[in-house]
């Protein structure tokens, strides 16, 4: 029997996470992935004004901020039945295109990037190499030597104090890092100013959104922001796309390739079997037909065959949750009953539900929706994927794994950045038409049901609502994250995230890097300490606190 | 007395500081933070120390959008904040270690420094059924923060949820979710909103670090630099308000023209906040000037004192 190792707190991730794998012969043989945290916000919401749902729900995070309120307003939308104005739909996609930037970047350089880069090996970089590599692989500015060495005696100096903050007890030196230390202290340098671009990325949201994080003009029926309808916000929304632009093309894209040709063996390590998307960016009033990334499941890795999506073939198992009950409920039946009895791997051991679709687990996020896109056809899907693998020498194959989520992640925030450029001209022309509607006015029914189907960064994410004496009356949330990071089901098959990690390897359970790649790469929302378990003596090492 | 110590007391003389004003500056920080006099001497240390002060931040039952706005500060710039000014010694959300390694962090801070770290929290703490909604490391919240808050210098609660309850104690509350305050009996200064304006938190923080005097505060634990007027005071669209000019729909000739939105349920008169002057993301907007309604997102149980949202005062 191998070893346990479990890892409380996961950090670098939204919320609290506790993942615990079995390791044999050096790799994971099984793992489980455990919430540690609950609120219980489908509790709350029950009772309340329909309306209100969208500023209650936005508050399930901070990091994925906007994509609750917009599952909200377009859930209560359907119910309410009504179409919101061209106007209000353009305006929510930008806001949304501006969360996808800025999301994606801070995740890649402030959440992920510490598994694939050693800082403390930047120290022993020589920053003229550093330049030439720089200059070798993107035309981003700030890469001249003297760069490369202000940054070095940065870090440098950082180190002499001895405070070490956030970079204190970190993996460093593990044989799992592959860099040269010239590529990590470009990494480093990109890191840094990535802390400073993600503020101005995120003032995009604040343009149309009054304020990031938790933007607030979104309403059932449209959008608030009627004095921000004129040339002066466009422009200012503009300028802060062209310079995210200019960082996605020039830093954030080039690095991930560049990082990847060093790692390309984990195009082999973290994969899973099933991706599911619900498609996102209505170009117009049809939805999902028009949306940018199209709705679809694949199965078993076959992209050729992307199925289309029944709705009514999702379940919430709670058999290994701590929730009431073993019964498996569609969301719009969905209960929310708490019931903690103690962690056990092999009974119940999360706060998350676990989705399943048609019985099977799904991936969802980037890779799901860029592979879908590229299984139906998408051009700017295809020429993107076929250029990384091109460049990276590396098969389709190498997109199931924890390496082709990476670079799905990147990739997706091209395409959308890109495509954002015409959303901004399409509101203008309408301006120009004199259109300026942005908002539907409608009458709350006494009772009704609705359904808000999203895509949003991590993935998939659906709102329902049931309506009862103009009260919300049931409301449930089907969270990307409890899709990747959920549960066993009823039939004992492992979540996305379980699957993924095993076959990983690790070759320092006290220094998990390895591990930590995979989990980051699924961009957990949720939250979990190494304790080293002997199954035979079941002694488990405790680090107490103080 | 060592060198850094005596050269600090050269600094502050030229500045016509006296030793005997210096421990009186403490002595008043400690009385305002509820601390024993015995804490005294130990913020004289803290801010005379060449050391940039540590940060412990613990995060409970949170959305992480407290710590999201504090990454959009640019004066200064999250980067130089964290680390050229502060040492922020344990935070989950970008620290480089997990599991045991990230615990060996706290545990060092908290005993290296202890009486002298700036414990900073966001989320509030679940108490229900012995606090299991709410675990980390195999210890509840409520156990973490019992054990680390006592030993901070100060108590910073940023967002509603760590200062009054916030979110997880919207009713019915099921998991008995709590402020800091009154989960752990330790008295704290308070920057709520949901999340509050960067602005607001780098004020605090660094006002007291760098000049050793801690924002005077209400009667809520709240800055009055920052919480001490109405956003109804300081809003653009007052005189609309007086003149009787109020948006009946968001999709309207007076929605248009920037009329007021009492009509459409705003809770300015109702907030203590600064959002109209100093706005969000480098004075980008802020909720008015959007078009949207306030609602209150810096008053204790504003989920549910303040709410439905779209009904007026």
């Amino acid at each position: 029997m191998g070893q346990r190792v479990v890892i409380d707190p996961i950090t670098r991730i939204e919320g609290h996470l506790r993942i615990e794998v079995e390791v044999a012969n050096g790799k994971v043989s099984n793992a489980w992935s455990s919430s540690t945290l609950f609120r219980g916000l489908e509790i709350m919401l029950k009772g309340r004004d329909p309306r209100d749902a969208q500023l209650i729900t936005q508050r399930a995070c901070g990091v994925c901020t906007y994509v609750h309120a917009l599952a909200s307003v377009r859930c209560v939308d359907d119910a309410v039945k009504i179409t919101v104005p061209n106007n209000a739909r353009i305006i929510r996609n930008l806001i949304h295109g501006a969360q996808f930037l800025h999301d994606h970047l801070v995740h890649f350089y402030h959440l992920h990037a510490l598994d694939w880069v050693d800082i403390v090996s930047a120290l022993q970089a020589d920053p003229q190499k550093t330049a030439k590599i720089a200059s070798e692989v993107s035309q981003a500015g700030m890469s001249g030597v003297n760069d490369f060495k202000d940054v070095q005696n940065r870090l440098k100096k950082f180190v002499e104090s001895g405070q070490l903050g956030i970079f204190a007890n970190g993996y460093w030196g593990s044989p799992a890092y592959k860099l040269p230390p010239e590529v990590n202290l470009l990494a480093a340098s990109h890191y840094l100013q990535a802390l400073r671009q993600q503020a101005r990325t995120a003032r995009m949201m604040a343009v149309f959104g009054a304020k990031n994080p938790h933007p607030q003009t979104l309403v059932v029926g449209g959008v608030t922001c009627a004095t921000d309808l004129n040339a002066e916000r466009i422009a200012e929304f503009k300028y802060l796309w062209q310079e995210t632009m200019d960082f996605v093309n020039n830093v954030y894209v080039p690095d991930v390739v560049a990082v990847a040709g060093f790692y390309k063996d984990w195009g082999n390590i973290g994969g899973t079997t099933n991706f599911l998307a619900y498609g996102e960016f209505p170009q117009s009033e049809k939805e999902p037909d028009s949306n940018l990334f199209p709705r679809g499941a694949i199965f078993k890795r076959n992209i050729g065959q992307v199925a289309p999506v029944d709705i009514a073939l999702i379940e919430e198992h709670v058999k290994h949750s701590w929730y009431e009950g073993d019964q498996a409920l569609p969301p719009a039946k969905g209960e929310t009953k708490p019931k903690y009895d103690g962690l056990d791997v092999e009974k119940r051991y999360s706060w998350m539900k676990a989705p399943r679709y048609n019985g099977e687990p799904m991936e969802v996020g980037p890779l799901a929706r860029v592979l879908i896109a590229y299984g139906k056809g998408n051009e700017a899907a295809k020429k993107s994927v076929d250029g990384v693998l091109k460049q990276l020498g590396v098969p389709t194959e190498a997109l199931f794994s924890t390496l082709g989520r990476t670079a799905a992640r990147a990739l997706e925030t091209k395409i959308i950045g890109d495509a954002m450029e015409g959303w901004m001209m399409q509101l203008v022309e309408n301006l120009k038409n004199g259109d300026n509607k942005i908002y539907q006015s409608f009458e709350m029914p006494d009772s009704g049901t609705g359904t808000g189907l999203n895509d949003v960064p991590r993935g998939a994410l659906g709102h329902w609502i049931e309506i009862k004496d103009k009260k919300i009356g049931n409301y449930q949330l089907v969270v990307p994250s409890t899709w990747n990071l959920g549960p066993r089901c009823a039939a004992g098959k492992p979540g996305p995230v379980e699957e993924a990690l095993i076959g990983t390897p690790v070759s320092d359970p006290k220094r998990p890097v390895e591990i930590l790649r995979t989990v980051h790469s699924f961009d957990p929302c949720i939250a979990c300490g190494v304790h080293v378990i002997d199954p035979q003596t079941n002694e488990i090492h405790k680090f107490r606190v103080v | 007395m060592s060198d850094d110590k005596k050269r600090f007391g050269e600094r502050l003389e030229q500045r016509g500081v006296s030793r005997r004003d210096f421990m009186k500056f403490c002595t008043i920080v400690s009385a305002t933070m509820g601390l024993a006099p015995s804490f005294v001497p130990k913020i004289a240390e803290a801010l005379a120390s060449p050391q940039r002060p540590p940060v412990v931040w613990l995060s409970f039952a949170e959305c992480t959008g407290c710590t999201e706005a504090l990454l959009r500060t640019t004066y200064p710039w999250i980067d130089t904040l964290v680390l050229d000014i502060l040492s922020l010694d344990y935070h989950e959300t970008i620290m480089a270690p997990s599991g045991e390694a990230a615990e060996k962090s706290l545990h060092e801070a908290v005993t290296q420094h202890s009486g002298k770290f700036i414990c900073v929290v966001d989320g509030s703490i679940p108490t229900a059924d012995n606090g299991v909604y709410g675990m980390i490391g195999g210890k509840t919240f409520l156990e973490i923060a019992k054990e680390v808050c006592p030993k901070a210098l100060a108590v910073l609660c940023v967002g509603t949820c760590s200062a009054y309850g916030g979110v997880p104690a919207m009713a019915p509350n099921p998991t008995g979710a709590k402020s800091i305050q009154e989960a752990v009996g330790v008295s704290t200064v308070n920057i709520p909103g949901c999340p509050p304006n960067p602005i607001n938190m780098v004020g605090t923080i660094v006002n007291y670090l760098l000049f050793g005097k801690l924002p005077d505060v209400d009667q809520l634990g709240r800055p009055l630099f920052a919480y001490g007027k109405l956003v109804h005071d300081q809003c653009q669209r007052r005189s609309h308000f007086e003149m009787g000019e109020f948006a009946p729909s968001f999709q309207s000739d007076e929605a248009q023209r920037g009329f007021c939105l009492y009509e459409l349920g705003c809770k300015g008169p109702e907030t203590y906040n600064n959002c109209p002057s100093v706005k969000f993301n480098d004075g980008t907007s802020w909720p008015v000037e959007g078009g949207h309604p306030c609602i209150g997102c810096s008053e204790p149980n504003f989920w549910d004192k303040l709410s439905p949202f779209y009904k007026p005062l």
